[in-house]
């Protein structure tokens, strides 16, 4: 039972990641249609700026101004990058975000080099560990639940109570309609590229001391992250976030029947099952996704 | 006028192509496969400025037999295409005397071939055995042999009564061998492996695993075979789940920035390791302190780092190929291989012997055994 909770602990933590990550790429694409494979690009950056920033400022400040300003980046990316293009194509947008991540990683390659780094643990150091009952784990695992899950409510909340939110799903359902109700679509996309590398950055922040970051830490994020946000139905937040703790729970505990050296298959193959069977991800339904057009 | 000028084109091209080969006499070229950024950049990294500090040293006493060296550096950035495509460049290109390097297994053993059918001199810092075994004319290395390393984790294990271990290792060519080896040896010490895996180099946690091998009662002590941060990510992971048995690293551990970035969990940590670690507190009448002591100082007040064994193994070929050079006397490849085929030189890794069936020159009594404490590297003196 012990080793039950434990496998089950591991696979929550990173599930809820994965997850964080997979709303990135809902945010996004319900707003535009997008797929921003740049995601796991903003991750990176809020772990990285913050660790840079935390010479000058103690931590919270350090993440707080790390996440406003991957937040800035995002916005400028979406305005430099995305905002001229007069109705591109969806596979046109997936090469200009996949180049964009390049671009963004070779840049940090630049500025911070290619050692590992990490922010210090939240509370205590890297051997600290908080027992519940035979379960022993680092605090920090329970910092990355507790933030990502305030971050999931907040963001439902937002959807669903504040006008802007309002507004952004407005955007997504029908992007005519929100037009003609007097809705400023463009604002719209920049205000979710913003959104999306806001949550990313703060995601970054509290699993760097678990993960360490690293200027190409964010690739591996984005495929995972992209595997939960289809899983979960593409556009489907809540989906999403039951998917991504799916996968982490089904990783986790693969590691007790398989080697450990099948854990990424077990990923991609689930992924790949997912798109023959049911493509528009488990939670997603297929009359909806007819009206997409992705 | 438009054949005068072609005319006299033609004849400027051959006059700048005779010109060019004067100049380039009294230059060697040496080429350098190292992994500056990537997962392996904590080794290649104090390689590239070793070998940066010691041609810079070596040109201002006037350069090797008098020819000045040019140090043409190749990033592989850890990968085995990438030092495929710069060893056909070096070689073809470049025309280089020797390369350099690669920083990691995977990578030599992708060259391996390439250098020796273009009869090119490959002195590598990687250390698995298999670049040596079998031997190829042209092919050295100068870390101590994986294998050494896994029999003298095993002696000392031998020493602490471990008898049933978990090995854990990285999915890359040093990761692999290692794994080979550790199974092979582990009945010539009468330890048992209970468990094997295997982790991908890019893994970023590693507590489903730590769960599993900690629900095995019979694991005593663990080993870890890799070069990649996973190395301290176990470590941690292993901490933090409260599980306290032994770590025993691969000689993969002798860079600093790995104790600093795994922290306390580091502590007790224990890995072979060559002098480089422990110079200053050698006896002056050790063959090999000189050079370390001298190394280190060298590396310390210029980079303002400490000193990896890594730089030593870039040290270490780079002054094998010097002395080489100057034994036969002249740039011929063939008189040079033959010098370094026959060698003895005292380097950072060890006393080096070589000879035409050992093309590595260490053995077993090249490592200590290290271990942290206190965040810093320490000779381990057992239990």
């Amino acid at each position: 039972m012990d080793l039950f909770i434990q496998y089950l602990v591991a696979g929550v933590t990173y599930g809820i990641m994965y997850a964080i990550v997979a709303i990135g790429f809902n945010i996004i694409y319900n707003t535009t249609g997008i797929i921003n494979f740049a995601q796991g690009e903003f991750v990176m950056l809020g772990g990285m700026t913050a660790i840079s920033l935390l010479e000058y400022l103690p931590l919270p400040l350090a993440i707080a101004a790390a996440v406003l300003i991957t937040m800035l980046i995002g916005a400028l990316i979406e305005m430099v990058f995305i905002r001229w293009l007069d109705s591109p194509s969806v596979l046109r947008m997936i090469i200009i975000t996949i180049g964009l991540s390049i671009l963004i990683r070779e840049v940090a390659l630049h500025i911070w080099g290619e050692n590992i780094r990490s922010l210090p643990y939240f509370y205590g150091d890297e051997v600290t560990t908080v027992s519940f009952g035979p379960v022993r784990l680092s605090p920090q695992v329970l910092w990355v639940i507790g933030i990502c899950t305030v971050m999931v409510a907040c963001l439902s909340l937002f959807f669903k109570v504040t006008p802007l939110g309002r507004e952004m799903r407005a955007c997504s359902a029908n992007r005519t309609a929100a037009i003609l109700c007097g809705i400023n679509t463009r604002n719209m996309v920049t205000f979710s590229f913003m959104l999306s590398a806001g949550i990313g950055a703060l995601a970054g922040c509290v699993m760097s001391p678990i993960t360490y970051t690293q200027y190409d830490s964010g690739t591996s994020l984005a495929i995972k992250g992209f595997t939960v946000a289809i899983l979960g139905g593409l556009g489907n937040s809540v989906g999403a976030v039951a998917a991504g703790i799916l996968l982490g729970i089904i990783e986790a505990f693969s590691v007790s029947v398989l080697p450990l050296a099948y854990q990424d298959v077990i990923s991609i193959t689930i992924l790949l099952l997912i798109l023959f069977w049911r493509p528009y991800g488990l939670f997603g339904s297929s009359a909806a996704a007819r009206l997409k057009e992705f | 006028m438009n054949g005068l000028l072609r005319k006299s084109v033609m004849v400027l091209a051959a006059i700048g192509l005779l010109a060019a080969p004067a100049v380039q006499a009294g230059t060697l070229k040496i080429g350098a496969i190292l992994a500056e950024t990537g997962p392996a950049a904590f080794l290649g990294k104090p390689e590239v400025k070793t070998l940066k500090m010691l041609v810079e040293q070596v040109n201002a006493k006037g350069g090797i037999l008098g020819n000045k060296v040019e140090l043409v550096i190749k990033d592989s950035a850890g990968k085995k295409e990438n030092a495929v495509s710069f060893a056909k460049q070096l070689i073809e290109e470049e025309k280089v005397f020797a390369i350099l390097g690669p920083t990691r297994s995977g990578s030599t053993m992708a060259i391996k071939n390439i250098c020796e059918q273009a009869k090119t001199l490959l002195i590598s810092c990687a250390s698995t055995k298999k670049i040596v075994d079998p031997v190829a004319r042209y092919v050295f290395k100068t870390p101590q042999n994986d294998s050494l390393a896994v029999r003298k984790i095993f002696e000392e294990m031998q020493k602490q009564k471990i008898s049933k271990i978990a090995v854990v290792v990285g999915g890359t060519g040093f990761g692999k061998m290692g794994k080979m080896f550790m199974n092979k040896l582990a009945p010539e010490y009468g330890i048992q492996v209970v468990a094997n895996e295997t982790y991908s180099p890019k893994v970023t946690d590693l507590s489903a695993l730590v769960t599993k091998l900690k629900a095995n009662k019979d694991i005593q002590a663990v080993v870890n075979w890799s070069i990649v941060p996973a190395q301290t990510i176990l470590a941690k992971n292993m901490r933090q789940a409260g599980w306290d048995v032994p770590l025993f690293q691969s000689h993969g551990f002798g860079n600093i920035n790995y104790v600093k970035s795994g922290g306390k969990a580091t502590e007790g940590i224990i890995f072979p390791a060559g002098r480089l670690l422990v110079a200053d507190s050698l006896p002056d009448d050790n063959p090999q302190k000189a050079v370390l002591v001298q190394y280190k100082n060298d590396y310390e007040s210029k980079y303002k780092e400490p000193v990896s064994t890594f730089g030593g193994h870039a040290y270490d070929a780079f002054m094998i190929l010097k002395k080489g050079i100057e034994t036969a006397g002249s740039l011929d490849k063939e008189k040079v291989r033959d010098a370094i085929e026959h060698m003895t030189f005292a380097g950072t890794g060890g006393v080096f012997k070589f000879s035409p069936k050992d093309h590595s020159g260490l053995g077993i009594d090249a490592f200590v055994m290290m271990t942290v404490k206190n965040g810093a590297f320490a000779p381990y003196h057992g239990k």
